[in-house]
């Protein structure tokens, strides 16, 4: 009883919270001053017509780092926890063959969605989306190959190859920056190009390539990990 | 129109969240999640965030599902 009571107290403290929160919101007519400063000079100073990925990349572009970095720390740690010896794979595990439509929707599909996510983070720049997008579109198509085939086995060291090369060109380019441009992550190493074509932006393009080669490597080997872990021996 | 599209939206997503903490089985949980995630992502898109909707359409619903399930199925077999 007391407790029912406890609880119904808490929720009506935080149902207060909430409701002076949502009282005192008013929208706002105007942007804020960053707001307003990325959206008029956004364009002109970065050259990308997206500009989510302008300030995604370039503006706030140590966040990103920061969000790639955390993700490779979730990858490494999950393989170390998870990690086992070839011998100890079950070669006997008997698997249930997956359906047809799985079968034939993977042979179809997957080529697909790889080239999607190609082209999600080539064209981070122009159209929504960008390096992490594209990165998840490619696991999921990784994905998808584990879910028909689950004795399929992933290269890891091409994925670590791949990855550490782009996780080192990013920060490589992000340097360049610095000394041939304004700062760190600066995107005007490279001509701007004429705004809206695929050639545009300085290095944004190119930046995006590394984060979307880095985030699909790292997700594709979380869910390669977590697959392979089912046909270790009990 | 919009709000009724939204309305729609977040009652199909407020019932998966219920089904998810509720159910006993942990399977329709999991998959109850990943209605939630996909309903998620088609608002997002309404709301004119397509770069938030693919993330969350490709991690939410995709990718999470499928690792919480290869994750149920090695607790169930006894060696989490």
């Amino acid at each position: 009883m007391l407790k029912k009571i406890l609880i119904l107290f808490l929720l009506a403290g935080v149902g207060l919270i909430f409701f002076d929160l949502f009282q005192s919101y008013q929208s706002a007519s105007e942007l804020t001053t960053t707001a307003k400063y990325y959206a008029d000079n956004g364009a002109k100073e970065v050259g990308a017509a997206n500009l989510v990925s302008a300030i995604v990349v370039t503006y706030r572009g140590l966040d990103t780092l920061g969000e790639v970095s955390i993700l490779f720390v979730t990858a490494a740690i999950i393989s170390f926890v998870l990690k086992h010896k070839p011998e100890e794979e079950d070669k006997n595990r008997v698997i249930k063959p997956a359906s047809e439509i799985l079968n034939t929707a993977t042979v179809f599909l997957t080529p697909v969605m790889i080239m999607v996510g190609i082209y999600i983070f080539i064209n981070g720049h122009l159209t929504p989306g960008g390096g992490f997008q594209g990165g998840a579109v490619i696991a999921s198509a990784v994905l998808l190959i584990f879910l028909a085939n689950p004795k399929f086995h992933l290269n890891h060291s091409i994925i670590a190859f791949v990855e550490s090369i782009s996780g080192v060109a990013f920060v490589v380019v992000g340097a360049l920056g610095l000394i041939m441009a304004g700062g760190f992550l600066d995107n005007r190493i490279l001509g701007l190009g004429e705004f809206g074509t695929l050639f545009s932006a300085g290095a944004l393009p190119i930046i995006y390539i590394f984060i979307g080669l880095k985030v699909g490597a790292e997700l594709s080997n979380i869910v390669g990990i977590l697959a392979q872990e089912q046909n270790i021996k009990n | 129109m919009f709000i009724i599209i939204a309305i729609i939206l977040g009652v199909i997503s407020l019932v998966g969240g219920y089904i998810a903490l509720t159910n006993p089985k942990l399977s329709v949980g999991i998959i109850a999640t990943g209605i939630v995630s996909l309903v998620a992502s088609i608002l997002f898109l309404l709301l004119a965030a397509p770069d938030v909707a693919m993330t969350e359409a490709a991690i939410g619903s995709g990718l999470t599902t499928v690792i919480f399930f290869y994750v149920l199925n090695k607790i169930r077999q006894g060696n989490a």
